[in-house]
C-alpha cells in the first residue's frame, strides 16, 4: 500500500463531499462537474486497488488479515460509484446530498484500510 | 357464468398494473439517503458480522450475536425503504424503533457493564465508533416514515400532520 495515495484518495473524497454537501445546502441536483470529481476520485480508488492486488500477489499480507482488508477494498472502490448512480437517479437536492454521504463512508474507509494495512511504514 | 369472468377481473388487473408509481414514496428524496446509509450499515455490520461469527465466535458471543441482529434489522429496513407502499412502511417503521432501542440498550449496557462486551458491536458506547451514525439513523428514519408521501391507499386513515 501507498500511504500517499491512501491519503490522496481521503483529502479528494473529504473534498468531494463538502463540495456534494454544499450543492445538497443549495438545493441543487448533481451537475456534470461534480461527475467528474466522483470520476477523478474513482480511478484513484481504482488505481489503489490495482497496487493492492499487486502487492498481494507480490506475497505482503495487511496485519489485520486478508479478507477483512479485501472487503474494505471492494467496499471503497464501490461507495462513490454507487452513490453517483443513485444520484443519477434522485434529481434533487438528495441526489446530491447521497453522494457527499458515499464519499464521507470512502474516506472512513480509507482511515481503516491504513489501519488494517498495518499503519505507518507498511 | 364462465362468460362473466373476463370482465370482472379485467379492470381490476388493469388497475393493479397501470400505476407502477403508487410504490414510490420511501427511497425517493430523504429516503434515498436513507436507503445508501442503511446499505452501508448492512454491508457493513452484515459482513463483519459473518466474519466474526465463522472465525471467533467463543471469544465475545453476546457482541457477535448483537452484530449479527443489527445487520438483520438493517437490511430489513433497507428493503422496506427500496419497496416502498403501505406494509413496508409499518415493517420499516418497526425496524427503526427496534433499531433505536437497541442503540440505546446495547449503548447503556456497554457503559454500564463493559466485561460482557470484550469486542464492540455497531451499537456499543451508543455507535461511537460508528460517528453516533447508528443513533442518529433510526432517528431520521421514523422522521422520514412521518413525513414520506404517502401512496394513498392510507392517507386518510391518518390525522394530518
Amino acid at each position: 500500500m501507498i500511504d500517499a495515495l491512501t491519503l490522496a484518495i481521503s483529502v479528494a473524497a473529504l473534498l468531494l463531499a463538502a463540495w456534494c454537501g454544499a450543492d445538497a445546502l443549495r438545493d441543487r441536483p448533481t451537475k456534470d462537474a461534480n461527475f467528474v470529481g466522483m470520476a477523478v476520485v474513482t480511478l484513484l480508488v481504482l488505481a489503489q486497488l490495482v497496487v493492492a492486488v499487486v502487492e498481494l500477489a507480490g506475497g505482503e499480507r495487511p496485519q489485520d488479515g486478508t479478507v477483512i482488508f479485501v472487503a474494505y477494498l471492494l467496499g471503497a472502490a464501490a461507495a462513490v460509484p454507487a452513490t453517483g448512480f443513485m444520484s443519477l437517479a434522485e434529481r434533487t437536492r438528495w441526489g446530491s446530498a447521497t453522494v457527499a454521504a458515499g464519499a464521507v463512508v470512502l474516506a472512513v474507509l480509507e482511515v481503516r484500510l491504513y489501519d488494517i494495512w498495518g499503519g505507518a511504514g507498511a | 357464468m364462465p362468460d362473466a369472468r373476463p370482465d370482472r377481473d379485467g379492470p381490476r388487473r388493469q388497475e393493479q398494473q397501470g400505476e407502477p408509481e403508487q410504490r414510490e414514496g420511501l427511497g425517493t428524496g430523504p429516503g434515498r439517503l436513507l436507503v445508501a446509509l442503511y446499505a452501508v450499515f448492512t454491508v457493513g455490520a452484515g459482513s463483519r458480522s459473518i466474519y466474526q461469527l465463522a472465525t471467533r465466535f467463543d471469544e465475545a458471543p453476546l457482541a457477535y450475536t448483537l452484530s449479527a441482529v443489527a445487520a438483520v434489522v438493517y437490511a430489513v429496513i433497507l428493503v422496506a425503504l427500496v419497496r416502498g407502499g403501505r406494509t413496508s412502511r409499518r415493517i420499516a417503521t418497526a425496524g427503526c424503533a427496534l433499531e433505536l432501542a437497541g442503540v440505546l440498550i446495547v449503548g447503556t449496557l456497554t457503559l454500564v457493564d463493559p466485561e460482557a462486551f470484550p469486542d464492540s458491536t455497531v451499537w456499543s458506547d451508543y455507535g461511537m465508533g460508528y460517528l453516533f451514525i447508528p443513533l442518529v439513523l433510526p432517528v431520521a428514519g421514523l422522521l422520514w416514515l412521518r413525513r414520506a408521501p404517502r401512496d394513498g391507499t392510507d392517507g386518510a386513515a391518518r390525522p394530518a400532520g
